[in-house]
């Protein structure tokens, strides 16, 4: 199991992203393997395997040490300790009273919202990942293209990554506010709407309007991520096509989405995580609403322990247990399909 | 590389290859065409800044009257010098330079080893490793605070700028190995071997030769983490208690809170909050596209 997981993101997850995994990679070009080695990266993966040196693990340990004591802890020790805590039986004040064996678990797995938080989370994260995928794929073409400005237009991009999230949610907060929000203001004087929309208290609206803050906010880094895959496909593969006779669009479709693979694996894995993760555009942009009816998981385990009725630390580890699970889950499977069609199209 | 098709024109980028077969006009008007499209998606970026910089204009009450204005009532232009004359804004912005250069540098020195290691070695543990850097990606800060927070009171931590700065890098670090052992696999074997060959021992190859081969990755790893730990918020909101070292994303937000509603200084600051990223990565971006290893071996 554990293997297999490591081979996943060591063969395709990213890194041997070589061809270009991160913003810049350019250095698909230069590998012996050629301008499709990134498509080949399992393969070759193996191939590099004979080549690369033994270490005992001692001299392992003076290289990776440093960032093994980090990863213990700040991340480790409090993961054992999330643990502990979903195992605990805790007073309303947060207390800890005693051991709760798997009762945490199992009242997560009987809370009467959980269903409804478990669909908002798929909804979340497939329309803000897909979407995102999509916008940023255009957009990585489109700033590749060399025009007046282009630079200007690079930096107008990264405002909302730079910004930060929880005033970026509170900001939206105010535009798609009933009364006073300027995007109805908008809307009703461009008639395009009779009276104003309730976007962050209308059932209707709520999820629509929180996706497309997350989708906004998650453009900058996949479209730059794109970029530079897109940057590392060298241009000889592009004239091959052309003296092949292939039109423009073929040439997207079967030249360079292909060799977008190792991006848009690192965009997709990280946007994933990331979304699924994240806290502050859900919990701002929902505050208003009573209950659980637009939480997503993560928004779900902190009202569990902070906001809720039940203020029970205990089920709320609990519940954030359930979430990196998930999230592996999600990612093992999604690597997996990802692999699975790589093999069908050799 | 430059070849001459039969249609004529020399070909010299990719876009360029994609676009010959476009009739004569597009050509001509992709001048204009091209530009203006940039201008439609910069502004559809910075459009809710913009609403943001004017409610910064507006005097506080403003932001929340209805109906809504496109323009402030009343200009109110002094707000900017206002936060900026602030002390609690300029402690803020100390701390949070601080804490992200901080952050941003234990994480290049802890990754880089890490990633090229990983990346050249086979040893016992290695997969054991590379699954352990994906699994503390999944973990978010946020379902880890209380944690943390029991971690950093137990070694009188709090309050400190140093037990932001290991949360950071602890949780950025999994992003910067990810990167760098991609860009260190991609490095033929035969440039180290030649590096070796003429002299330069492990650590000499791996300052001197691997890493200006790696820029645009270590530059990838930069602007992501320090962006992260400008950002941070949920770590930062319960460690630090002390106003005066609070970071930007945490004090600024005590402008407006149940008591009291400054929304036009909220907003100047969070306005003057992004400039230090953009700038930072309008300086190193013309290395994340740079391409240094082309070329390196023939």
């Amino acid at each position: 199991m554990a293997d297999q997981i490591a081979d996943s993101v060591a063969a395709s997850g990213s890194p041997d992203a070589a061809s270009g995994s991160g913003p810049g990679s350019t250095s698909g070009p230069a590998l012996p393997g050629g301008p499709a080695a990134g498509v080949r990266a399992v393969g070759r993966r193996r191939n590099r395997g004979r080549e690369r040196g033994r270490a005992p693990w001692w001299v392992a340990l003076l290289w990776l040490g440093p960032a093994l004591l980090l990863i213990a802890g700040v991340v480790i020790y409090p993961a054992i300790e999330l643990v502990r805590a979903s195992v605990s039986h805790y007073s309303i004040t947060g207390l800890r009273l005693g051991s709760a064996g798997g009762r945490n678990y199992s009242k997560v797995l009987e809370h009467p919202a959980l269903n409804t938080v478990l669909k908002n989370t798929a909804v979340w994260v497939v329309a803000v990942v897909a979407l995102t995928i999509l916008i940023s794929l255009a957009l990585a073409q489109f700033l590749s293209k060399d025009f007046f400005g282009r630079k200007v237009v690079r930096w107008a991009i990264i405002v909302p990554w730079a910004a930060s999230l929880v005033i970026t949610a509170r900001l939206f907060t105010l535009i798609y506010d009933y009364n006073y929000g300027i995007l109805n203001h908008l809307l009703l004087s461009l008639h395009l709407i009779s009276k104003p929309v309730d976007f962050l208290g209308d059932d209707r609206w709520t999820m629509i309007s929180m996706v497309a803050v997350g989708v906004f906010v998650s453009i900058p880094f996949t479209a730059y991520v794109f970029l530079a895959g897109l940057n590392a496909i060298p241009t000889d593969v592009y004239e091959a096509a052309r003296i092949d006779g292939a039109r423009p669009w073929q040439v997207y479709w079967q030249v360079t989405l292909p060799l977008l693979r190792p991006a848009m694996l690192v965009a997709s894995v990280l946007n994933i995580i990331y979304v699924f993760n994240s806290f502050p555009i859900v919990y701002t942009l929902n505050d208003r609403n009573p209950g659980y009816t637009h939480d997503t998981s993560i928004t779900f385990m902190y009202k569990l322990a902070f906001k809720s009725a039940d203020k029970d630390v205990g089920m709320s580890a609990a519940a954030g247990i359930f979430n990196v699970a998930l999230i592996l889950v999600v990612v093992l499977v999604y690597l997996r399909l990802v692999k699975w069609q790589e093999s069908e199209n050799r | 590389m430059s070849v001459v098709s039969p249609a004529g024109p020399r070909i010299r980028t990719s876009t360029e290859a994609v676009l010959v077969r476009r009739p004569k006009g597009w050509r001509r008007a992709r001048t204009f065409v091209l530009p203006l499209i940039g201008l439609a998606v910069a502004l559809v970026f910075l459009s809710p800044f913009l609403v943001m910089l004017i409610d910064a204009l507006r005097t506080s009450s403003d932001v929340t009257t209805t109906p809504a204005s496109y323009l402030p009532r009343q200009w109110h232009f002094s707000t900017f010098s206002e936060v900026l004359s602030d002390t609690r804004f300029l402690n803020w912005l100390k701390t949070s330079l601080i804490v992200a250069a901080a952050s941003t540098l234990i994480v290049l020195v802890v990754s880089v080893p890490a990633a090229y290691f990983t990346a050249r070695f086979r040893f016992p543990g290695r997969t054991a490793f590379l699954l352990l850097v994906l699994i503390t990606q999944m973990f978010s800060p946020t379902s880890l605070v209380v944690g943390i927070y029991r971690e950093f009171f137990d070694a009188n931590l709090v309050n400190t700028y140093l037990a932001i700065i290991l949360t950071n890098a602890a949780f950025n670090l999994a992003f910067a190995i990810w990167i760098l052992h991609g860009f260190f696999s991609s490095i033929p074997q035969e440039i180290e071997e030649a590096a070796n060959l003429d002299g330069c021992g492990r650590f000499g190859t791996l300052a001197r030769i691997m890493l200006p081969l790696t820029l645009p990755g270590l530059v990838t790893a930069v602007v992501f983490t320090f962006i992260a730990a400008w950002n941070e918020y949920v770590v930062a909101l319960t460690l630090m208690q002390d106003d005066n070292k609070k970071p930007l994303t945490v004090g600024i937000s005590s402008y407006v809170t149940g008591y009291q509603q400054h929304w036009d200084q909220l907003f100047a600051a969070s306005l003057i909050a992004i400039v230090p990223v953009v700038i930072l990565f309008a300086t190193i971006e013309k290395h994340l596209v740079g391409g240094l290893t082309a070329g390196s071996v023939k």
